[in-house]
């Protein structure tokens, strides 16, 4: 693995909170992944709807965009196609019951002191670590 | 409608971010989750420099009666530290360290146009729909 991304880390962390900032004041929603795609699936009310997907395909344009300009996206899958369709489930399904994902609790629960995010987002971490561990030292 | 393009808008920088720190790249996750191996930092730095925005900033925000172009905030509203919060946050967490994607990494890298990635994508909806099912009953 290469070395720590310091800079861009502290940088891009930073851009990903002014976006949640810009969401929360303009919109008064939470920039909250799981939580903007979770709620295209059963959300009754069509207005609902649009500022969702237009999120969503602002995600994948920001992407596309960066990829453009720097000739690449920095991407290394970490697991074969069954593992990825195991681990999506997993993650829609836990994202979906636990009311958030590394955005939601981790980047906005924090910040709105919420306990459940507090709890959440240790719980998540540390699960994934000791993941990590079993699949790559023991396993 | 200016709902519909700051929500675009704040999509573009929010996978800038995801990009800038290298957070789109499952290696980079992994890195930080493998606290056995070569632990690798940039997550810890990049919540950092998200809470370092977020944290301070969210109160004043909170502190006005409405948003600037919406009726209301829509705030989360359980307080409840109850079984699906805790249950979710271990699947969830399963799922990350598998794949180490969460649900933003995943949805950006789909400009990538990887199998993979999709399959992950679409893995999730499947999962989302199948527990808001659960729900609906």
């Amino acid at each position: 693995m290469a070395e720590p991304n310091i800079l861009g880390g502290l940088i891009g962390g930073a851009i990903i909170g002014l976006a949640a900032v810009l969401l929360l004041a303009l919109n008064g929603r939470i920039a909250g992944v799981s939580g903007i795609l979770g709620g295209l699936i059963n959300s009754t009310a069509r207005g609902e709807r649009f500022w969702r997907l237009a999120f969503i395909f602002g995600l994948i344009a920001g992407a596309g965009l960066y990829g453009f300009a720097r000739g690449g996206l920095p991407l290394e899958l970490q697991a074969g196609h069954l593992t990825l369709l195991v681990a999506g489930f997993l993650v829609g399904a836990g994202t979906r019951l636990g009311s958030g994902c590394t955005s939601g609790h981790g980047v906005c629960g924090l910040a709105r002191r919420s306990p459940r995010s507090l709890v959440a987002t240790m719980i998540f971490m540390v699960i994934a670590a000791l993941t990590v561990f079993l699949t790559r030292h023991v396993f | 409608m200016a709902q519909i393009a700051v929500a675009f808008a704040v999509g573009i920088i929010f996978a800038l971010g995801l990009a800038v720190s290298e957070m789109i790249n499952p290696a980079r996750v992994i890195g930080f989750l493998n606290v056995a191996g070569r632990w690798d930092p940039t997550l810890l730095l990049v919540m950092a420099g998200a809470l370092a925005v977020t944290v301070p900033i969210f109160p004043v925000i909170l502190r006005r009666s409405r948003p600037l172009l919406a009726a209301q905030f829509s705030l989360p509203i359980k307080t409840q530290l109850d079984p699906p919060l805790i249950i979710g946050a271990v699947i969830f967490g399963v799922g990350w360290g598998l794949a180490g994607f969460c649900p933003g990494p995943a949805l950006a890298a789909l400009a990538s146009g990887s199998p993979g990635v999709i399959l992950f994508v679409i893995a999730m909806l499947v999962g989302q729909w199948l527990v808001s099912r659960f729900e609906d009953s």
